[in-house]
């Protein structure tokens, strides 16, 4: 069965089964992954543009690693040293990247809404690595990736996304993605910092709770995702500064056993030690951080598969 | 070239300062109104224009809108935005001052109504800045501005943020009596915002801003209107909560009045992320078509701004004609041009409301014509004897679908490319000559009609 739509935006209009077809096709990429030599000829002869507005290091390297598992050829452009440093406009700059002839774009931008314009511009599958505050599609997806690996079914499962929501990508697809497998959610952070309209996600349908002391917020929950907290929002305007808030939104260990024995501890990166979450957690045995690394690329490389036409089991074929 | 009679026959007139709406006939002589009444009869002589079934109303005012020339030719110019208000039944609009350079010395002033009587199909009338530059500060000299042709006084596109500087505009003005206009919103709360405030920018992840930065500024422009006594206008009032404020204003006797746009009267926050229907109309989330400064509402503000438009607390409707470049919307949204290309679906638009049972008919006319002229002092806007005769000639009901490559504005941004509207303008007269005419679907430059 191949994804039908051409580009991964959003997750907000993903059906469970569509998320489904892209978490079991990454089972068989963790496998490939697996292998001594982990590389398949399944996308050879296609290109793949990073096209990179925002700096990033474990999402590009991840996609990168992705396409050439594949087998397929990567090009990465970014911000700095090409044509965006002269001024050239988005439209111009996808133009150019399309007559240069790609065959996926992955893209990352400072600004919501840029991979919509992207898609709207180009003949080809539109990846969205991060878009401003908006969505990080592939972040929530190797996400559930690697919650359902270790307790199943989603489900009625409890997930607790702790930190700066109003400015988080990575909050705002996991909030669809978990919401969609059945999931309840509680949003955790400092109210200036958590937009009360989320409760009411259109199709979310009472799931989603807004709980600003972290203390409850743990309280029996499955998975405990722990969002970084930006240097630049201790500005005295959006939050005091960082020692009030790690005593308020660390995620420490008498904060951890509130929740469910054996909960997930989650971080999508790079951590502030001390600050979001205590050393002892982010490498203590509840935490995941390391596999959501590693499944990042099952899960890229899944998407990326599935958009440039794969419908089979990729793998299968002749090596 | 002394210019003919022309007769328009058996329409509806409606002339809100005659409080007269009925089936009668209009007589233009020497470019003026010379009789409004039944069975004027065939005229020797005359131009006869048959408007059986049609409503026959003065020319519509637009308080606010943006030509950009001098400065941004490259969007609109004073000749092709008169050419698109005319077609919209425009036949008098008031530009705001950000053009390039800006519109606060004599010069500036000067040279737009220059090029209005070398160029424009319709009456334009120019607005000064308040302040040097639109930097916030530094009054501008409004008795030579007056003097020169300015109507009134605003820096819209920029909030004038000094509260001070707001307070000694008004009493300044009062001199000349000119109105001090205000894009009113708090310049810290609406840093960075793209959007409104709410669901949509909740689930866009857009920066965004809440209608409280409207009201925050609003507030304080009223009460600083009844401190001085300045008459104060309050530009595109976006927010429900607004009108109550504007409401309490005029109860206490403050100068104040208030204009709403077809947008914010028609249109919700909802847009910005996509459109599906109909199919013609369709649009991408992130569309910066759907961009514009106040940003579009709520479903609640919309009621509340009709409601205040048809109790009159609201006094008219401005367009914001805002056109700009393709490659000035075709960005990242937080990096668009804000604004909409407004002449040629303003009218229709409002249409909709009288169709919905909003407002009845005369009360939309009155809207759109007297009341924006009371703003600024005017002495348009009605069909008595003597008057200068601008009249549109419209169907109510005519269905149309709008085509932005149609417009005649060079700004083809607007959210309502590819909606089915219902209300037409079919003819707009100025000054008794024809400056468009829908059936030859092309623009007149004045005195052609005889042609």
């Amino acid at each position: 069965m191949p994804l039908t739509r051409r580009d991964l935006l959003d997750l907000d209009d993903f059906q469970r089964d569509e998320i489904r077809l892209i978490l079991d096709n990454s089972v068989s990429m963790t496998e490939i992954l697996s292998r001594k030599i982990p590389r398949v000829p399944t996308l050879r002869g296609m290109t793949v543009a990073n096209l990179f507005y925002e700096a990033s290091t474990r999402t590009r390297v991840s996609f990168e690693l992705a396409a050439r598992t594949l087998g397929a050829d990567i090009v990465n452009v970014t911000a700095s040293g090409s044509s965006v440093e002269k001024g050239e406009s988005l439209v111009d700059t996808l133009r150019t990247v399309q007559a240069l002839g790609v065959d996926v774009v992955v893209m990352r931008h400072q600004d919501a809404g840029a991979p919509y314009l992207a898609a709207s511009i180009l003949d080809c599958p539109v990846i969205n690595a991060g878009d401003g505050w908006h969505a990080h599609p592939s972040q929530a997806l190797l996400d559930l990736y690697t919650v359902r690996s270790h307790l199943g079914d989603l489900e009625g499962l409890k997930l607790v996304i702790v930190g700066d929501i109003m400015h988080s990508r990575v909050a705002r697809s996991n909030i669809w993605g978990f919401a969609r497998m059945g999931a309840r959610i509680t949003l955790c952070g400092p109210p200036q910092l958590v937009p009360p309209k989320l409760v009411q996600l259109p199709g979310t349908d009472g799931v989603i709770q807004i709980e600003s002391d972290l203390d409850l917020a743990v309280e029996d929950a499955d998975v405990v995702m722990v969002l970084r907290i930006q240097q630049e929002r201790m500005d005295g305007v959006h939050l005091p500064d960082l020692r009030e808030y790690a005593t308020l939104y660390a995620l420490t260990e008498d904060r951890l056993a509130r929740a469910r024995p054996g909960a997930l501890v989650m971080h999508p990166g790079p951590i502030n030690q001390g600050v979001e979450i205590s050393a002892a957690i982010a490498y203590g045995p509840n935490s995941v951080v390391e596999e959501q690394v590693t499944n990042g690329v099952a899960i890229r490389m899944a998407t990326i598969y599935l958009l440039a036409g794969g419908g089979e089991e990729a793998g299968t074929n002749g090596e | 070239m002394a210019s003919r009679d022309v007769l328009i026959r058996g329409g509806r007139v409606i002339d809100p300062v005659a409080n007269r709406d009925e089936i009668t006939d209009v007589l233009i002589r020497a470019g003026r109104i010379e009789a409004v009444q039944p069975n004027l009869g065939a005229l020797d002589g005359a131009d006869t224009i048959d408007a059986a079934g049609q409503v026959v109303a003065p020319g519509l005012v637009d308080p606010h809108c943006h030509l950009r020339q001098p400065g941004f030719e490259y969007k609109e110019a004073i000749g092709s935005g008169s050419l698109a208000a005319a077609a919209g039944g425009y036949t008098t609009i008031c530009s705001m001052a950000n053009t390039s350079p800006i519109a606060d010395d004599r010069a500036v002033i000067e040279t737009i109504l220059e090029f209005a009587e070398r160029e424009a199909v319709i009456r334009v009338l120019p607005l000064a800045s308040v302040t040097v530059g639109m930097k916030g500060r530094q009054l501008v000299q409004m008795g030579e501005l007056t003097e020169a042709g300015a109507i009134g006084f605003s820096d819209d596109g920029i909030p004038l943020a000094s509260t001070h500087t707001m307070r000694t505009a008004l009493e300044y003005a009062t001199r000349f009596d000119r109105p001090i206009a205000n894009h009113a919103e708090d310049a810290e709360l609406i840093a960075g915002a793209a959007m409104h405030e709410g669901l949509t920018s909740a689930h866009l992840g857009l920066p965004a801003a809440p209608r409280q930065a409207e009201e925050i500024m609003i507030g304080r422009d009223v009460l600083l209107s009844e401190l001085t006594g300045g008459s104060y206008y309050a530009l595109h009032v976006s927010s429900g909560g607004s009108v109550e404020l504007i409401r309490r204003a005029k109860e206490r006797g403050a100068p104040v009045r208030a204009e709403v746009t077809p947008h914010h009267l028609t249109l919700t926050d909802s847009v910005v992320g996509g459109r599906t229907e109909p199919d013609a109309a369709r649009l991408q989330p992130y569309d910066a078509d759907t961009k514009v400064n106040p940003p579009l509402r709520e479903q609640s503000d919309l009621e509340l701004l009709r409601e205040g438009l048809a109790s009159g607390v609201i006094d008219c409707v401005g367009s914001d004609h805002a056109p700009h470049a393709r490659h000035e919307k075709e960005v990242e949204y937080a990096r668009a041009a804000s604004g909409f290309s407004c002449f040629e679906t303003a009218f229709a638009t409002m249409l909709s409301l009288v169709h919905d049972g909003v407002l009845d008919l005369p009360t939309l006319i009155e809207r759109m014509t007297v009341a924006p002229c009371r703003v600024y002092g005017l002495p348009h806007g009605t069909l008595r004897t003597g008057a200068d005769a601008d009249i549109i000639i419209f169907d109510p009901d005519l269905e149309w679908t709008v085509d932005r490559e149609q417009f005649l504005s060079k700004g083809k941004n607007t959210p309502y490319h590819g909606l089915p509207m219902k209300g037409r303008v079919l003819r707009t007269i100025f000054g008794g000559a024809t400056v468009f005419d829908l059936a030859t679907a092309a623009a007149h430059i004045s005195g052609s009609v005889d042609d």
